[in-house]
């Protein structure tokens, strides 16, 4: 094809670098779900208040992290906070803004969700002398993440394909491990291949995962 | 005893109810009867201190029900209240519908809520529903399940929201014999319906309530014999035909 | 010996180079969101009429949600270098764009389709109404009320995406902002002008389709 050879063996001898990196995705995006949905709940309920103090920084929170560049915001923490002063590694850049952005998303994905559980629901659990944080914990957040288990995984599926953007601030999750092996070699196109390859396994992992946890604990 | 006195309650400008006055005595089942919109359901809710009312007081026991010292969890247990919509936690199974409060409010232990729960699930013809999740019972089984969760609480008072209303007409039968049940073993109702039948049969006294206020209340003969309120005619003329 | 490379300080004709970076994003955003949408709405009829075509385009629609977009601007990229053919930045900026625009925005398109009831369709046609008449005056407008916020939200999507075109060399409004930055330092006024920029045109726009939207489900 264009006369061009591919060359595979420098990607294979690649591949701990690439798996390292693949790892380091993987776990950046599961802490930033998961600090995601701590804090996105809480922003979910507060929304629904719609008056207050919490409802406006909710509000301002969700619509933040939802009308801006999810680079903008990896940006604003690598080199914004580095321009006051504060200095933070890559990594932590890229888990707090993939954090702030995953809670902007999922607080809205909750708030739909919290719409379509019946307002009887938290009325039943107070009546019973529940208190409201027990109301929510047990009756209507385990309800909640049944509700909204397909843009729960739509969302995972996304953060994990945004922490690609840590190879624009020198991370080397799997995007930047790729580009530093390929510099050496400059087969860019073979290393990019593999590394799409891997995107689209470790997505295809989440999803299928999910559906086994949604049929294993979730089904009513 | 329950004492209402002057209650009222509007939502924006729309006011539900003016100025209520109504006794609730131990050991009686009180029906409250009116037309949809009349107030009944806000009533319950009312007492129950699940909607803030903005006038007159409520007293459980002698405790002001929204008072802002009165702890309304602690109040909740000697008040169940069964809803319309059948409201059983569709993620838990029927047994741990019964046993979630009393681990939660009352800190039981996992072993002592399952015994409760089976207790109360048998009490209401459940037992061998106890490990079924709420999607595989039927709306009157459904109902009763939330009649056991509300008694697990050992309530003094037991307040009914239309609990036949969303039932299709051959569960209602099941619903209504659990109620006769707990009046018989000397349960405090109070009991929002449009059944004229059940309140004739079951309830000791009736009141009728009309666009936010009491029309009528008095024993089962008075109210529905020989009714005074033109209201209270009306509508029994209304629901006969 | 002192090297002054450049000035680190900010000047007005610096807003210029800004405003020519907000000016590129506004137009790739543009190209990319017509033809994305031209397309998709072929891509989503067909789809939705051919049982056929939907099996066949499936595996494109899964990779191109499977893939982070970065990556598949470098792959374009370098695969257009390795086939010889000579695409400058813009377009091929608005290639990869608009043809993930295309795929995503045909599954709204399916979707939105699939939601008008065949009851419908059945009534419309049981009148004598032919098939392309019952498309334009029933189907269409029923599924357009569906999915047009859906629509809105994937052309805000493409916005924000656009902000990562800059790997395969289009200076757009991100890229113009870090080259001032790395010039002078100013990173925090600069990047605070960037979300701005980004939250002036994406926030007006999705608060507009959050209302529609309630709107059309009353």
């Amino acid at each position: 094809m264009f006369g061009y050879t591919f060359y595979w063996s420098l990607v294979w001898d690649a591949i701990p670098e690439l798996l390292a990196g693949a790892w380091l995705t993987v776990q950046l995006a599961a802490l930033s779900m998961l600090l995601g949905t701590v804090f996105g709940l809480p922003l979910a309920v507060a929304r629904r208040q719609g008056e207050g103090r919490a409802y406006r920084l909710a509000t301002a929170w969700v619509e933040l992290a939802r009308n801006t560049p999810t680079l903008f915001q990896i940006y604003m923490m690598y080199f914004g906070l580095g321009a006051l002063g504060i200095q933070i590694s890559s990594y932590w850049a890229v888990l707090i803004a993939l954090t702030f952005n995953n809670t902007g998303y999922l607080a809205e994905i909750f708030r739909g969700g919290l719409a379509g559980i019946a307002r009887q629901q938290l009325a039943a659990a107070r009546s019973l002398g529940l208190n409201q944080r027990q109301g929510y914990l047990h009756v209507v957040f385990p309800q909640l993440l049944r509700i909204v288990f397909p843009g729960y995984v739509t969302q995972a599926v996304w953060a994990m394909l945004n922490t690609s953007l840590g190879m624009l601030v020198g991370l080397q999750e799997l995007s930047g491990a790729a580009q530093s092996a390929q510099s050496v070699s400059f087969r860019s196109f073979e290393f990019f291949l593999i590394t799409a390859l891997i995107y689209y396994v470790i997505a295809k992992l989440i999803e299928f995962g999910a559906r086994a946890v949604f049929w294993r604990w979730l089904r009513t | 005893m329950i004492d209402i006195r002057g209650v009222r309650k509007h939502f924006g400008n729309i006011e539900i109810l003016k100025g209520i006055d109504l006794d609730v005595n131990k050991g009686e089942l009180l029906c409250l009867l009116g037309a949809s919109g009349s107030g009944k359901s806000t009533l319950l809710q009312c007492i129950n201190g699940l909607e803030p009312i903005q006038g007159g007081s409520i007293k459980v026991d002698g405790i002001e029900v929204h008072a802002a010292s009165t702890d309304l969890n602690m109040l909740r247990q000697r008040l169940g209240i069964v809803f319309q919509q059948f409201n059983a936690f569709p993620h838990l199974k029927a047994w741990e519908n019964v046993a979630l409060a009393p681990r939660l409010v009352q800190g039981k232990s996992r072993r002592e809520a399952h015994e409760i729960a089976l207790h109360h699930l048998a009490h209401v013809g459940l037992a061998e529903k106890a490990d079924l999740l709420p999607s595989r019972l039927s709306g009157g089984q459904q109902q009763r399940l939330a009649i056991a969760r509300a008694l697990a609480m050992k309530p003094t008072y037991m307040l009914f929201d239309e609990v036949t209303s969303a039932l299709d007409p051959e569960l209602v039968g099941e619903v209504l014999d659990t109620m006769r049940l707990l009046r018989q073993e000397g349960m405090t109702m109070v009991v929002v319906t449009h059944d004229i039948t059940f309140a004739r049969n079951s309830s000791d006294r009736v009141a009728f309530l009309h666009q936010g206020t009491v029309a009528e209340i008095g024993t089962v003969s008075q109210v529905l014999g020989q009714p005074r309120s033109e209201h209270t005619q009306k509508f029994l003329r209304r629901e006969h035909c | 010996m002192q090297f002054v490379l450049s000035d680190p300080s900010l000047h007005w004709r610096d807003l210029w180079f800004l405003l020519q970076g907000a000016g590129h994003t506004l137009w790739v955003t543009l190209v990319a969101g017509l033809l994305g949408t031209l397309g998709g709405i072929l891509l989503g009829w067909m789809r939705f009429g051919s049982v056929w075509l939907r099996w066949f385009t499936a595996p494109y629609v899964d990779v191109v949600r499977s893939v982070p977009m970065i990556i598949q601007l470098i792959l374009a990229n370098s695969f257009l270098a390795l086939s010889g053919l000579g695409v400058n930045a813009f377009w091929l900026s608005v290639l990869v764009l608009s043809s993930s625009m295309a795929v995503v925005t045909s599954e709204v398109v399916r979707g939105g389709l699939e939601a008008v009831p065949p009851t419908y369709r059945r009534a419309a046609r049981s009148l004598g109404i032919n098939w392309l008449q019952e498309f334009c005056h029933i189907s269409a407008p029923l599924a357009l009320r569906t999915s047009f916020a859906a629509w809105v939200g994937l052309l805000l999507g493409l916005a924000k995406d656009s902000a990562l075109v800059s790997v395969v060399g289009y200076v757009e409004y991100m890229k113009s902002t870090q080259i001032l930055i790395t010039r002078t330092h100013e990173a925090l006024l600069l990047l605070l002008g960037v979300g701005l920029f980004y939250f002036v045109i994406c926030y007006p726009v999705s608060r507009y389709s959050a209302r529609l939207e309630r709107r059309m489900a009353l």
